[in-house]
């Protein structure tokens, strides 16, 4: 049935090709652990795209229940956390992830740097690596105000300090991000949630795209 | 008509990429100039908010000065606390301390520590401050206590918004 499906639609369309370009590759015997169990250092990029996966979807999940907002944010968090399904799954899951996902990406950067894949021609992917780090990280402390704690609001106000000690600019760039001159509040989380939710993904996934293509057409350095 | 000197390649894709260009800032203009509204707002003016403490009554010993006030964010409006040290230098001149301790955002507190008689001492870190609000080196805060701008009025003190003390 399935197959008579994707027939009728590749006779129209011809999809295989699509996808063979994709997923039909070799996997190389020296990053295979079945043939060297050592190189299992080479899943850890895998494992950081996985643990993104997890984190996307869960969060999607969780802004069904949550309101960016000071005075139901805190209350949705609990609400959905204790009075909701799986709730304390679900938010464990991006909550853990968040920290997964760095230490993900730390190993899979230590690998590519020990092993010098970042030499030439790769060099254009190792820079596109460290800004997904950048959007990483900006994404894990966006993330932090949202349940809008105790814990949330005062690394928000240090976070506030660190900006504003920037030469020159550091109180406007502060204003923009907190969206109030001297308060923590109303405006700073609604644009913590629209930079946590909308603007950096947006950006993780065109660095995402680019990272992974590069891979594609480069292939995985050599063995050492 | 004399030479072409802009061919009609050129010319139509000039043409195409300042209408694009045009069309993008249009778009995108009213966007960002939403984004950085709060930047460009001017900063409110810092009115003098009434506290309960008579001038007349203050010493030379910080007292703790409770005020409240509206706070106005965005939509949001709420009535806040804010706390004052207060008292008369050497001088004679009033003093009105902040205390939102310097290093991380905690409230310090006068006398509070048996091991620092006399300092404004923050139970986070350890932060030390002196009477007029100096950092004691050596503790956590890498500035001195924030000043409260002040008024008499009615025989009662009226404070402003704090700012960094001067000369520090």
């Amino acid at each position: 049935m399935l197959n008579k499906i994707y027939d009728w639609v590749d006779e129209r369309l011809d999809i295989t090709p699509l996808w063979r370009d994709i997923a039909d590759h070799e996997v190389p015997e020296h990053v295979n652990p079945a043939h060297h169990f050592s190189a299992f250092v080479y899943c850890f990029g895998g494992l950081t795209f996985f643990v993104t996966v997890i984190q996307i979807l869960s969060g999607m999940f969780l802004t069904m229940y949550y309101v960016p907002d000071i005075k139901n944010a805190w209350e949705s968090v609990y609400y959905l956390q204790n009075h909701v399904a799986f709730g304390q799954i679900v938010r464990g899951m991006h909550h853990w992830g968040a920290s997964l996902v760095i230490v993900m990406m730390f190993l899979h950067t230590l690998r590519v740097f020990f092993q010098g894949a970042y030499k030439k021609p790769r060099e254009l992917n190792w820079v596109v690596g460290v800004l997904i780090f950048f959007v990483m990280l900006a994404l894990g402390l966006t993330g932090y105000l949202l349940p809008w704690d105790m814990k949330a609001l005062f690394a928000t106000k240090v976070t506030m300090q660190i900006i504003e000690s920037v030469p020159f600019i550091g109180e406007y760039l502060k204003i923009l991000i907190a969206g109030s001159a001297d308060i923590v509040g109303a405006q700073t989380i609604t644009r913590f949630f629209a930079i946590h939710v909308f603007f950096l993904p947006a950006a993780l996934f065109a660095l995402m795209a680019a990272h992974f293509v590069m891979i594609r057409k480069q292939g995985i350095s050599g063995p050492l | 008509m004399s030479k072409n000197k802009v061919s009609r390649r050129q010319f139509l894709s000039y043409t195409l990429t300042g209408v694009g260009g045009f069309m993008a800032a249009g778009m995108l203009m009213p966007m960002v100039r939403f984004a950085v509204d709060p930047v460009l707002q001017p900063k409110a003016s810092s009115d003098f908010i009434p506290t309960q403490q008579k001038v007349a009554d203050i010493t030379d010993v910080p007292t703790r000065v409770d005020f409240k006030f509206e706070q106005q964010d965005a939509w949001y409006t709420s009535e806040e606390t804010g706390t004052a040290w207060v008292y008369k230098d050497d001088k004679g001149e009033i003093v009105a301390l902040s205390p939102v301790c310097k290093h991380l955002g905690c409230v310090v507190d006068w006398n509070s520590d048996k091991a620092n008689q006399n300092h404004f001492y923050c139970p986070c870190h350890g932060g030390l401050y002196t009477k007029d609000g100096t950092n004691v080196p050596g503790t956590p805060p890498f500035a001195p206590l924030d000043v409260y701008p002040y008024i008499e009025k009615d025989g009662y003190l009226h404070l402003g918004k704090a700012e960094p003390k001067k000369g520090a």
